[in-house]
């Protein structure tokens, strides 16, 4: 893998002033409007399903592979990991309120009293840590990806609901945008060159999904069972660009996490999907 | 007419197959034109891709070859917006893979 390249060559063209130094909402009702002209007739809440919305066909192979999902044990082991207490006797579900229902499509959230982003993962790993368990590896598939599967499941078809209120929220918000817009790696993509400029469009034999919908349908199983959280997709976008990947849980994917969820506000949740 | 058009694409698309910068071009760790581009020219180039325009009827469009290895080298020079990979100013290829793509390239 060369990374020399890493983080080098900075440009943030292509989506012209509309969506330059604009607030959250100014920024999602722009990436909104821009789909909306280019995909005339998809609904906004079919964006849920990414690559899979552009046809009939991808679609009903979607909803084939949906119908008996291959990755159930998956969700299985994480509801296991879910209800098995911690060895105070406490659960997961008496750490969050209304035991963790309708729960996820508020996350990321900005504390301020931390002047941080608190991600969804981290607010189970809190749980772990306020009752005395070491926390889970943000990138380790049999716990942490099982566990946040499961517990998604619970806020499953919740609208997305992301508030950046204040000056300190707003510029972790818009850490996250810069680094949607930067050009990284040897290849020298930026998600916005795909997930914005260029969705609907084929790279090879995949449709490029659009960046509004993304967000709220994760993790993914791709190929059927193969978990990714997030930021797992993350880390994988950057190594397919050549770029030094940042860790799952880092604090530049919380920020870009924050940015990008805020662009499916008003979606449903899907928890959790199969992907290609 | 028809034969004699199958008979030029056939010899055309066997001359290009030899060419040893194909297998560059073609090698999803190396060229990977296939991921952006199709190629209309070479039958064994399969691929369902939008991303970029076809690779096609490429002398007319770049009669000159060193605009074409230029276009390779860093597509950026002309169009700062592209998303194609800058394959030379960025090392993708080393420069000798770049003047063998050039040379399959030209041929489509």
């Amino acid at each position: 893998m060369n990374a020399r390249f890493a983080l080098a060559g900075c440009a943030l063209l292509a989506f012209g002033a509309s969506v330059a130094a604009a607030s959250p909402e100014e920024d999602r009702t722009a990436f909104v409007r821009t789909f909306q002209q280019r995909f005339p007739g998809i609904a906004l809440d079919d964006y849920v399903h990414g690559g899979f919305m552009f046809s009939r066909a991808s679609r009903s192979h979607y909803d084939d592979i949906m119908a008996f999902p291959p990755f159930l044990g998956d969700i299985e082991r994480g509801k296991v990991l879910w209800d098995t207490p911690f060895r105070n006797g406490r659960t997961y579900a008496e750490c969050l309120p209304d035991g963790g229902r309708n729960l996820a499509g508020t996350y990321p959230r900005f504390s301020a009293a931390e002047n941080r982003v608190i991600t969804f993962e981290m607010l189970l790993n809190r749980c772990r840590r306020d009752n005395g368990e070491a926390e889970y590896r943000y990138d380790d598939r049999a716990t942490m990806g099982v566990l946040t599967a499961y517990a998604r499941s619970l806020s499953d078809g919740m609208r997305m609901d992301i508030k950046v209120d204040g000056a300190a929220a707003l510029a972790k918000y818009e850490e996250g945008r810069r680094l949607f817009f930067r050009r990284i790696g040897q290849m020298n993509f930026a998600c916005s060159n795909c997930h914005l400029d260029n969705a609907g469009k084929v790279m090879r034999m995949e449709t490029i999904s659009p960046a509004v919908g993304q967000a709220v349908h994760f993790p993914v199983f791709r190929g059927g069972d193969e978990l990714y959280t997030l930021h797992m997709r993350y880390t994988r976008c950057m190594m397919q660009v050549r770029a030094q990947p940042f860790p799952a849980g880092s604090e530049a994917f919380n920020n870009l996490e924050y940015f990008h969820s805020y662009l499916s506000n008003g979606l449903p949740l899907q928890a959790s999907v199969y992907r290609r | 007419m028809f034969v004699a058009w199958v008979a030029v694409a056939a010899t055309s698309s066997a001359a290009a197959a030899d060419l040893p910068g194909r297998a560059i071009a073609h090698d999803q760790e190396k060229g990977n034109c296939l991921a952006c581009h199709r190629m209309p020219a070479d039958p064994g180039a399969e691929t369902g891709a939008t991303l970029g325009p076809p690779l096609a009827d490429i002398k007319r469009r770049y009669p000159d070859r060193a605009a074409l290895r230029a276009q390779i080298w860093d597509a950026s020079v002309k169009n700062p917006a592209t998303i194609m990979p800058p394959y030379g100013r960025h090392r993708i290829l080393s420069e000798a893979e770049i003047d063998l793509v050039t040379e399959y390239i030209h041929g489509l």
